[in-house]
């Protein structure tokens, strides 16, 4: 298992658009994908479930990765927080 | 009546109404499992359903849809899809023996209240996203909600209570005109479509809409969020000159906005802004503005009680830093005094405030208020790119001692291990005479200059132009400026240094060509300025501007220089025009 925190540098906060595009991030790989935001966790499947955490702009969020593919998928998420979200 | 303006430009149509049959509950209770496998079956096959009505929006071919609207409508399917809800509706069915359509509107009623009791304006807005879900589903399990597509007439305009994003991707620009709802907000999907389309919207316009009926003629006003119910004919004329005035604008915008700024012969120049704060950058990039030629850092000083603190600043300069995308930003170190002044840091009453304790003056001798700048725009230097400009040099000494602390501060910063980019670009403002006069010498201290050409006039006519008795002889044509200018920027290219300019000279459309000719890199202005100065450039070739600066250069007085420029502009407007 991985657990990795990200800072949301989408001044926007983490809205319906980059949240539809980590859906699909998440959907590569065979590992679990799990959000959190101080006590609230929810699985990354669901769009309503990762709005309804609200996740601010400069806001701090764990993802948690479990499952055989959990070192790949934790580069493509880098990937996503630190370039992909400036960008929607 | 009035409402927020979310997408700009004026229409005048007629009122066309759209109502929703609200979504009633049955109350049906489900008997036995296999009226509970049929209504979950009729469930997961409406999803389907509307999943494929979405999907062939998205390849309908016809709309040209672009990435956004793509984006919007792969949101769209995955709230259509989204596990949380159809396990929730199933459990309905299967616990509560409730029907398709009742377990639907439940868990949607559920959904919603959720989304409008976030403290979050931005997702309140999504409610309408999650509408659209719903209402899509239900029609699909063959329930009459929405009216099916009807054929507008010319020059409608919509007046609904909300609109989905996927139903603006579908509207027929050609037929309507507009539209108005009642709810939505600035961020809605409905309103970013909008103004993509150029199909001016007003949203949030409350009960007052309810008095529209259908065929009432309407003016829509984008930018100010007014709505004119019937309007009498004066007032539809004046809206349609206003009209054509704003049409003209925008197309020349948007006709300009992606086309890269260089001359017919392949000169390739930066069109920058000038801002305040992160909230003027969108209005850059819509203008076509490449990049920052002056981020001013005094708005985060002004109207508070003390000074900002560090990590205030840093917020405020990372804000700018995301926003900008990797585009370059250059931020002035703090200008105060002279004009401005903060009222919790007192500057004794002085003489000539222009020329006395100001800008890089007050940060060089009180250098505390300096580090905590200096550290707070490193810190947010990984988050874009950002260069670092000192304002009000007139001697070397000023440069390598601003210099100087800018690089204490990256070795404290560098022994505690705080990120920042260790290539951040230094320049200076050339503003004072002495530095224009001298550029040679500080151009091997700095990467780039900037001509402040308010100061720099100001400073070398030693006119006050606040003053009405002398204002009339303040002009940034005046030879001897315009030979300081020549001076900076020939001085600082043969040193390979980049010139910018962004005082009030750079965005006059008179004097672009002649600053085009001198060889001036860049030109920053306020972000409303840059279409029309951008037109003179690409419509241009850097030889006939050589020319023309060289024919300006042998003269010798600013009122024969002005009606040359303005003669030299209005033929290139005449001919480009034609």
């Amino acid at each position: 298992m991985i657990s990795k925190d990200y800072i949301i540098l989408d001044p926007h906060g983490m809205h319906a658009r980059p949240a539809t595009a980590l859906i699909k991030l998440a959907r590569q790989y065979k590992s679990s994908f799990s959000l959190k935001k101080e006590e609230k966790l929810i699985q990354m499947r669901s769009m309503l479930n990762i709005l309804s955490i609200a996740a601010k702009y400069g806001d701090t969020i764990s993802v948690i990765i479990e499952g055989e593919d959990e070192s790949k998928a934790v580069a493509a998420f880098d990937y996503f927080f630190n370039e992909e979200m400036k960008k929607f | 009546m009035k409402g927020v303006g979310v997408s700009p430009g004026i229409s005048i149509g007629k009122a066309f109404i759209i109502n929703k049959t609200e979504a009633a509950l049955t109350g049906i209770a489900l008997e036995n499992d296999h009226s509970k496998s049929i209504e979950t079956e009729k469930f997961n096959k409406a999803v389907q359903s509307a999943v494929n009505e979405v999907e062939a929006i998205k390849r309908n071919e016809n709309l040209a849809l672009t990435k956004q609207e793509i984006e919007i409508l792969d949101t769209q399917i995955e709230f259509l899809n989204d596990p949380q809800i159809k396990e929730d509706v199933i459990h309905k069915i299967n616990s509560e023996n409730k029907t398709a359509n009742d377990a639907l509107i439940e868990v949607f009623l559920g959904v919603s209240e959720m989304f409008v009791s976030l403290d979050d304006e931005y997702l309140k807005a999504r409610t309408t996203d999650i509408q659209d879900a719903e209402n899509r589903i239900l029609k699909n399990l063959n329930i009459s909600v929405q009216p099916v597509t009807v054929e507008y007439p010319e020059n409608t305009i919509i007046i609904a209570e909300d609109i989905s994003p996927a139903d603006t991707i579908i509207l027929d620009i050609n037929k309507i005109k507009g539209f108005a709802t009642r709810l939505g907000g600035r961020t809605s999907h409905a309103a970013i479509i909008a103004k993509a389309k150029g199909i001016p919207a007003v949203v949030a316009c409350g009960q007052d809409l309810l008095n529209i009926k259908n065929d009432d003629a309407i003016i829509l006003d984008g930018s100010s969020g007014d709505i004119i119910l019937n309007p009498d004919l004066k007032t539809i004329e004046e809206y349609k000159i206003k009209q054509t005035g704003i049409n003209e604008e925008l197309s020349l915008l948007k006709s300009l906005k992606d086309i890269p700024v260089q001359t017919i012969d392949g000169h390739k120049i930066d069109l920058f802004a000038n801002i305040s704060g992160d909230d003027d950058l969108e209005k850059v990039f819509e203008n076509g503005g490449e990049g920052v030629g002056l981020f001013r850092t005094e708005l985060l000083f002004l109207g508070r009680n003390s000074f900002p603190s560090e990590e205030e600043q840093f917020q405020f300069y990372k804000k700018v830093a995301i926003k900008s995308n990797n585009k370059p930003v250059i931020v002035r170190t703090l200008d105060i005094g002279g004009d401005k002044q903060l009222p919790y840091f007192g500057i004794p009453h002085e003489n000539n405030p222009f020329l006395g304790y100001r800008a890089i003056r007050i940060c060089l001798n009180q250098k505390d208020i300096f580090y905590v700048q200096l550290k707070a725009i490193l810190r947010a230097s990984v988050f874009g790119n950002l260069k670092i400009m000192f304002p009000m040099i007139c001697s070397v000494d000023e440069v390598r001692l601003a210099k100087k602390c800018l690089q204490e501060v990256k070795q404290e910063m560098e022994f505690s291990g705080v990120g920042f980019n260790k290539n951040v670009e230094t320049g200076i403002m050339v503003e004072i005479p002495s530095a224009a006069l001298m550029a040679d010498i500080l151009a091997k201290e700095v990467d780039f200059f900037s001509i402040g050409t308010n100061d720099l006039c100001q400073y070398t006519l030693a006119i006050d132009r606040m003053n009405n008795k002398v204002s009339s002889l303040y002009s940034h044509f005046n030879p001897g400026l315009l030979r300081l200018i020549q001076n900076v920027i020939q001085q600082a290219h043969k040193q390979n240094k980049h010139v910018g300019m962004c005082g009030e000279m750079a965005s006059d459309p008179l004097a672009t060509l002649l600053l085009l000719g001198m060889g001036l890199d860049e030109f920053s202005m306020g972000a409303a300025s840059i279409p029309g100065i951008k037109k003179i450039i690409i419509g241009n070739s850097l030889s006939g501007a050589r020319e023309i600066c060289q024919k300006v250069m042998e003269m010798d007085n600013s009122e024969s220089i002005t009606n040359f420029l303005l003669k030299e502009l209005n033929d290139f407007e005449r001919l480009h025009n034609s």
